[in-house]
């Protein structure tokens, strides 16, 4: 049963108590491929990340991840879904209470049986990676905004997973952290064989770095394509959005009762 | 951020402190040292009434605390309190030794006295009391005093 | 009229079930996942010294200084009393019983609630809002095993110690005050203090009484921490909450325990 999709989303709905967030939703992430989930805030773009990482369970219809149907996984099943899928928190959320090194090494000891001297060399590679082998020993609140998040990707990657997710990795940075984080993506994406999916609304740096674009709007897909086509649309919602124009489908006013009236009545 | 000798270094002394004033509150404090472990051996004796006697209450010789009250019982057929006593093995009472419900103090808590009597064969485990004085009631004391003086008082007449 | 007292009740009815009851309810179960969990906290024990360290050593300066002015105190006051009725020997026997009995526990449990459960509560609420703990279980490294457990059996394990150190420093300073300042007589302090305190009926009890005590203590404070919404607010709410049910649930435990224990004394 080979495809070449690593993750399938088929007629997924999902509310948070009664706000309805995601509505009968479809998509498929090829394997190898760099995608991204885009979409104003509030449109369930996190919320369906959390799902594909099993932090959330569908009310109806199915997930799968390398062909295997994960709302219905028992204890053991996610246990090893989980050691084969690396996670990045929008900030970071790196444990406060250990240094960078142990951080990176926290997968390594709890997973494996690996002695210590292996561990320390596996965690200065995937330090050297990310470029931070030298603030190995520095404590989370020691970290700018950027090596945070630099160390948590290499947290992430500590058990070569097949699948990343990331949440928000463009966030708060500076222009030279953005790059360096796109070019890490995207670089360790293709050195581990692995599957990327982002999930931002930073418009310019997605479609630099990613092979294919999902667009959401409301718990739906309204576009998905290459971003050659993307940035070519001629969906208002989506041009609005990739241009960052101020006025269009979203509405630059907030409703409010006519303008004249407001002024002049008491 | 601590090294784990570090940290394990201060939660041993933490734990020596906590044990030692635990220690301290034991054998210091309370009495422990005194008398839980020692070899008893168990008396029994019959009282008319036992009066405030409370279980646990000492057993004591000549002011001494020689044992402690183990169990008290009433029993049906003879409608006495029956009283045993676990005494420490190292102390050997004869077997016509009395035994009397006293106070500490005035208002104090009851305990057991034994007068040594003169038999030449000692009380074993299971032995019976023969000789035993209750415990004073203060309402007989007061009765009796109101009833003596009135028949002091008749009896003038 | 009739609308509106009936719409109160409703509101007041909608209030206890979800605020108390479902609460209630889901940190009993929390309590079960937690002991359920508990196997990593002892199979490596490391987890839980550190905890140890952190609510139990850290604790031990304000439980050693209260200990000792409330001695002192005792001391002072129980002099003051006793000395009317000319029994100012007793001095020790009060001293002692007041701490072992019920302020020990008590108080070593109020200030543990303060120092040690609002840091506990704090942590765990502020590693939620910071996703520690879903990234944690996006590891599949179960938070409750890792984070929440070790800091369970740290509170429950530091308190019977730090009761006992508040007891004893407690009875030290009531006889720094008695003996050495007022000059109560020093033999009788300490032989009627022996000839009154018993080991099983006070000390175990008084021992019991902190290890109850710093289960509570150490339930509620891990319970608030992973029930706080992920917020500034949140949390800072959480842990006076956390400061707050502990006092009362130890006020309230040490009465039913006070009854159990010592009536039939």
């Amino acid at each position: 049963m080979a495809t070449s999709n690593l993750v399938e989303v088929r007629n997924v709905t999902f509310s948070y108590d009664q706000r309805q967030v995601l509505k009968d939703i479809n998509l498929v992430i090829p394997k190898g491929k760099v995608v991204a989930i885009m979409g104003l805030s509030g449109c369930g773009k996190t919320t369906l990340l959390r799902l594909i990482g099993r932090a959330l369970v569908p009310d109806q219809g199915e997930i799968r991840v390398a062909g295997e149907v994960i709302n219905e996984l028992d204890d053991e099943g996610l246990f090893a879904l989980r050691r084969k899928i690396g996670m990045l928190f929008q900030f970071g959320a790196l444990f406060t209470d250990m240094s960078s090194f142990d951080n990176v090494a926290f997968q390594m000891r709890e997973h494996t049986q690996l002695p210590e001297v292996l561990i320390r060399d596996l965690t200065l590679m995937k330090l050297q990676a990310v470029g931070l082998r030298g603030a190995a020993d520095l404590m989370p609140s020691e970290l700018s905004g950027g090596m945070a998040r630099r160390v948590a990707l290499a947290r992430s990657i500590a058990l070569d997973p097949m699948l990343m997710l990331y949440d928000e990795p463009f966030t708060g940075l500076d222009p030279i952290s953005l790059g360096v984080i796109g070019q890490l993506i995207r670089r360790l994406n293709d050195a581990l064989g692995a599957t990327s999916i982002v999930v931002t609304h930073d418009v310019a740096e997605a479609l630099e770095l990613v092979d294919y674009v999902y667009y959401m709007s409301a718990g739906k897909v309204e576009f998905q394509g290459t971003p050659g086509e993307v940035r070519a649309a001629s969906l208002p919602s989506l041009r609005q959005f990739v241009y960052g124009e101020p006025d269009g489908p979203v509405p630059f006013h907030y409703p409010a009762p006519e303008y004249g009236r407001d002024l002049l009545t008491q | 951020m601590m090294t784990r000798r570090e940290l394990d270094l201060w939660v041993g002394i933490f734990a020596v402190f906590g044990i030692g004033a635990m220690l301290f509150l034991s054998l210091k404090v309370a009495n422990l040292a005194s008398f839980t472990s020692a070899d008893t051996y168990q008396i029994n004796a019959k009282f008319e009434n036992i009066g405030g006697l409370k279980i646990r209450a000492p057993v004591k010789s000549a002011g001494v605390v020689v044992g402690r009250v183990g169990d008290i019982r009433f029993d049906n057929e003879s409608f006495e309190a029956v009283v045993s006593m676990n005494i420490d093995s190292r102390f050997q009472f004869p077997k016509d030794s009395s035994a009397k419900i006293l106070t500490s103090g005035l208002l104090g808590e009851q305990y057991i006295g034994i007068t040594a009597g003169g038999d030449s064969a000692n009380l074993k485990g299971g032995d019976i009391l023969k000789l035993t004085q209750s415990a004073v009631v203060l309402e007989n004391l007061i009765g009796q005093f109101l009833y003596n003086k009135a028949a002091e008082g008749s009896g003038k007449k | 009229m009739t609308q509106r007292v009936l719409e109160l009740m409703r509101a007041l009815g909608a209030r206890i079930v979800n605020n108390w009851i479902w609460r209630l309810g889901f940190a009993c179960r929390f309590l079960w996942l937690t002991l359920k969990e508990s196997g990593p906290s002892f199979r490596r024990f490391h987890l839980t010294i550190r905890e140890i360290y952190f609510a139990g050593v850290l604790s031990l300066v304000i439980i050693l200084v209260s200990g000792l002015f409330v001695g002192m105190v005792l001391g002072l006051q129980g002099y003051d009393t006793l000395v009317r009725y000319g029994s100012s020997e007793a001095l020790g026997v009060l001293v002692s019983l007041s701490l072992v009995r019920e302020l020990g526990p008590v108080v070593a449990g109020l200030l543990f609630a303060s120092r040690a459960g609002s840091a506990i509560t704090a942590e765990i609420g502020l590693m939620k809002a910071t996703e520690q703990l879903s990234a944690m279980e996006m590891m599949a490294v179960d938070p409750i095993a890792r984070v929440v457990a070790p800091r369970f059996w740290g509170g429950v394990l530091s308190m019977p110690l730090l009761a006992a150190l508040f007891s004893a420093m407690g009875v030290f300073g009531g006889y720094l005050v008695g003996v050495r300042l007022i000059g109560v007589d020093e033999g009788s302090f300490w032989s009627q203090m022996q000839a009154a305190v018993d080991f099983r009926e006070d000390i175990v009890n008084g021992i019991i009484k902190s290890f109850v005590f710093g289960v509570a203590v150490s339930w509620i404070a891990v319970f608030e921490g992973y029930d706080a919404p992920p917020t500034a607010e949140g949390v800072s709410g959480a842990t006076t909450r956390t400061v707050v049910t502990s006092s009362l649930a130890i006020l309230a435990l040490d009465f039913v325990l006070t009854a159990l224990m010592f009536r039939g004394l």
